[in-house]
């Protein structure tokens, strides 16, 4: 049998690498992008001189050979489901058994006049980071358009550089649709104190240049110059050669629980997919590295072995904010909901901060957000999963800790706040 | 086809320097230059107000330099530009640097007399701190212990948010600079041997070599002390504190070859190979020199036991044969003159036997691993690509794996510079295949 992942990205790589592990089918995975699969994630490295090109490859050369996996540069132009055949933008054809697309995002533009100059453009592709280096020669300021991960990292990046950043976010604080509002506060703050001009309630109107950008104007009809345009306002599935492929989409490729498209013998996994029915608190389509990862290992299984339902876990997702790092476990939402309390502890140095929110009546923990501390993925689930009061998990949370030894520990203060709050007195707090 | 990414259009605004940066990099160059002069100039005596001008500018130079590097940025990971830069990336720097080092370790071995005018330089020091003329040693271990003390400062300046990065990189400073410079000088001035407490057999192989014992125990009252504490140190302190801690206990906080590597080869840690054939051609290498200096130290006292009656050739053969070629050449030529080519730890993952028992002891009996954080590795490469060790540690943290590796000297680097979260290093008590086993992926 023959199974073809279009797609390299760690969806696709992890689709490939677990049917390796329980199969002999013969797997072929095709990427225009590139020939060796790499970490997408850490793109703004290789722009920032930390690591190399080679350094972000999922795996060395010989895992390839070793594994049987044969890999394809090509554009895929066609998927013709009715012959089970893919046509590649060199003409050449190839016939599949099972078709498993992965083949991610593409950033968005919305519509902004002077959206399509040389200068202007997202970050997702390899090839935006060879333009993207392009045109910083000489760059002497840069824009970013969107306050979102991809976002902050264009503008870490250009600030590796020493090139100026003005930064346009939409809403009147940093990713406030995700963080709450201490952790966005902090945020803030910690971009400002990099020297970045962050303009919040701050839009786009348009794009100027005659051969390349020139300038931009606010929707406060300020005119700023700048060479270049980051436009990270999301993305959304990267899916246009699906069209009158037979396979039914709507923003993503939509899949069932078993991660299969409309078309026999297909399915669509990592951010180009959309779940018909995604479970309690999830999102259809969520574009990040470990639901990829995760859908790769899921397909696998139900090719190979027997049918498995997409069963994402508890949420978590992890990014870093120039020097803040961040870590969230189960549902800590922007605005938290009534009947959910939020203990908060924030450092005084103004960048580490704890959230734990937990039922007010019951006392189960519900999530975990830390800023500037690491806190242990699967003990912060078990947690969650098994409902534990905050009392039990205040007088364990030292078991979450995961910085590095030496570190100042920080959930006494946690303890304290939550006691000192609520007027008990509590046994559990000696217990730390 | 789409365009490729050409890295070789990374080579605009990054090497940016500021006018702080610029004045000290031109005083540490005029310490450099003092330094390079007399070993040019082959002449003695020397000016006495060149040495001190040499070390001050030095160490203003190393610490202006960082100074002006870290202190308009918050603390956190400064790795920028660490692949553009010529002398950290294999450039023209990078040769001209190979070459000096390695030039000097062959004057410093083989040809002490090219060396006149450094230890002339170095004589008013000299008589000062061990009350006897200036030799190519007291060269080197002078030089060797500056690098580690204004390097490890410039270290814990970028490192300043890490309190397990600090407390290491003092750590090492301090034995290097007292255990390895002046109490080996005030020994000397009180007429006793040069002896290092930090250094013991197989890494310094002939503290248990038939002709070290007899001199020790011959030449002085605290004979029989030195050579019961290198024998406690050498088969009682490192099973016992490598088990508790791994062998970070010495190569990372003690040892003075790691002082050198964590300090003064900090820049080159990302050239070291992480390919698997790179970890075979080591496993092969490292265990080669351990039966080497095993064999010649039996051989040694062997023939010590027969009188030299039947091997008496043979094992002084095998000794002077070890000492060119792995104490030598393998550790001094290669392992430090070759920093900026084969990164900063060669010698301690090909070559170094002691570094091969404390890994056995850290691979099989020991409590210490570096644990992956669940399911949150991205697969970045920041871990595997600055381990001085050429550990591939993406490989085990993107299977959500505990790596534990006879190589790793417990640096902390990885976890440092990890922009997830991911790693941490532990002595823990319970089983690794126990732990956190429902998060983990299959692998």
């Amino acid at each position: 049998m023959r199974i073809v992942i279009i797609g390299n990205g760690i969806a696709g790589t992890n689709a490939a690498r677990y049917i390796r592990k329980q199969s002999d089918h013969e797997v072929i995975m095709i990427s225009e992008e590139t020939l060796q699969p790499f970490s997408r994630t850490a793109l703004m490295y290789i722009y920032m001189g930390h690591l190399k090109q080679e350094n972000t490859w999922m795996y060395e050369d010989w895992f390839w050979a070793k594994n049987r996996i044969q890999r394809v540069q090509a554009r895929v132009e066609k998927v013709l489901t009715a012959d089970k055949t893919l046509l590649l933008h060199t003409g050449e054809q190839l016939t599949y058994d099972q078709l498993i697309i992965a083949t991610g995002s593409k950033p968005n533009k919305f519509g902004w006049p002077g959206q399509d100059l040389p200068g202007v453009q997202g970050l997702y592709h390899l090839q935006d980071l060879a333009t993207m280096e392009q045109y910083s020669a000489g760059l002497q300021h840069a824009i970013i358009v969107g306050g979102g991960l991809i976002g902050i990292e264009m503008a870490e990046m250009f600030h590796s550089r020493h090139i100026p950043v003005t930064f346009l976010v939409r809403e009147s604080s940093f990713w406030n649709s995700v963080l709450p509002p201490e952790e966005s506060e902090m945020i803030n703050r910690h971009i400002r104190e990099q020297g970045i001009d962050l303009r919040l309630s701050t839009e786009l109107s348009s794009i100027h240049g005659s051969e390349r950008v020139e300038s931009i104007e606010t929707n406060s009809g300020e005119r700023i110059h700048c060479g270049f345009v980051g436009l990270t306002v999301g993305v959304s599935p990267n899916i246009d050669f699906l069209k009158d492929s037979g396979i039914e989409t709507r923003h993503g490729v939509l899949v069932d629980e078993y991660l299969r498209a409309s078309a026999p013998d297909v399915y669509a996994i990592g951010d180009c997919a959309q779940l018909r029915a995604p479970g309690p608190g999830r999102r259809a389509i969520e574009a990040i590295w470990y639901t990829g990862r995760m859908m790769g290992q899921t397909v696998a299984r139900n090719i190979c072995a027997e049918p498995a339902p997409y069963q994402p876990r508890l949420w978590f997702n992890s990014a870093k904010f120039f020097d803040i790092e961040y870590q969230v476990y189960g549902d800590i939402p922007a605005q938290t909901p009534e009947g959910v309390t939020s203990l908060y502890w924030e450092h005084t140095d103004g960048k580490k901060a704890i959230r734990i929110n937990y039922e007010t009546h019951s006392g189960a923990v519900r999530g975990f957000n830390l800023m500037g501390v690491r806190y242990r993925h699967e003990v912060c689930e078990r947690w969650i999963l098994e409902k534990k009061h905050i009392e039990i998990v205040l007088s364990e949370l030292s078991s979450a800790n995961f910085d590095p030894e030496f570190y100042d520990r920080y959930e006494l203060n946690l303890a304290k706040q939550y006691y000192s709050r609520t007027e008990k007195t509590n046994h559990h707090v000696k217990a730390i | 086809m789409s365009k490729q990414y050409d890295p070789s259009l990374a080579l605009v605004q990054v090497n940016h320097l500021n006018t702080g940066q610029k004045i000290s990099a031109a005083i540490g160059s005029l310490g450099l230059g003092i330094l390079l002069f007399a070993w040019a100039a082959q002449q003695a005596p020397m000016p006495g107000i060149w040495l001190p001008t040499a070390l001050l500018s030095l160490t203003v130079g190393v610490l202006g330099y960082a100074h002006f590097t870290y202190k308009d940025s918050p603390a956190g990971i400064k790795n920028n530009g660490v692949m553009f830069h010529s002398l950290s990336n294999r450039g023209l720097w990078a040769y001209v640097a190979g070459v000096l080092l390695t030039g000097f370790y062959v004057c410093l071995y083989w040809y002490a007399d090219y060396l006149k005018g450094l230890i002339a330089l170095f004589e008013p020091l000299s008589q000062w701190a061990r009350h006897r003329p200036s030799d190519q040693w007291f060269v080197y271990g002078s030089l060797y212990t500056l690098g580690v003390l204004i390097l490890g400062a410039k270290f814990i300046y970028k490192y300043r948010h890490n309190r397990y990065q600090i407390i290491r990189t003092v750590s090492v400073m301090f034995f290097q600079f007292v255990f390895a410079w002046l109490v080996p000088a005030w020994m000397q001035m009180m007429n006793q041997p040069e002896f290092y407490f930090t250094y013991f057999w197989p890494l310094k192989y002939d503290y248990l070599f038939p002709s070290t014992v007899n001199w020790l125990t011959n030449s002085t009252h605290l004979g029989v002390f030195l050579i019961f504490w290198g024998a406690v140190m050498t088969f009682v302190a490192t099973p016992v504190l490598t088990y508790f801690f791994g062998k970070r206990w010495y190569c990372s906080w003690v040892c003075g070859c790691g002082a050198l590597a964590e300090t003064t080869g900090d820049s080159f840690r990302t050239l070291s190979d992480k390919s698997l054939s790179a970890w075979k051609i080591e496993r092969y290498l490292i265990y080669s020199v351990l039966v080497f200096i095993v064999l010649v130290t039996i051989l040694l006292w062997a023939n010590s036991y027969k009188e030299g009656a039947i091997l008496g050739e043979w094992s002084q053969t095998a000794s002077k044969t070890y000492s060119f070629l792995i104490g030598s050449i393998f550790s001094g030529v290669i392992g430090t003159g070759f920093y900026p080519i084969l990164g900063n730890r060669s010698w301690c993952r090909f070559g170094c036997p002691q570094a091969a028992i404390l890994g056995i002891f850290q691979k099989y009996f020991s409590r210490f691993r570096i644990t992956t954080n669940g399911g949150q590795c991205i697969s970045c490469g920041n871990c595997s690509t600055y381990c001085e060790m050429g550990i591939d540690v993406k490989a085990y943290a993107q299977r959500g794996q505990d790596i534990v590796r006879a190589s790793c000297v417990g640096c902390g680097i990885c976890s440092a510079v990890c922009p997830r979260g991911v790693l941490r290093l532990e002595n823990g008590s319970v089983d690794i295949f126990d732990r956190g086993s429902l998060v983990r992926n299959e692998h």
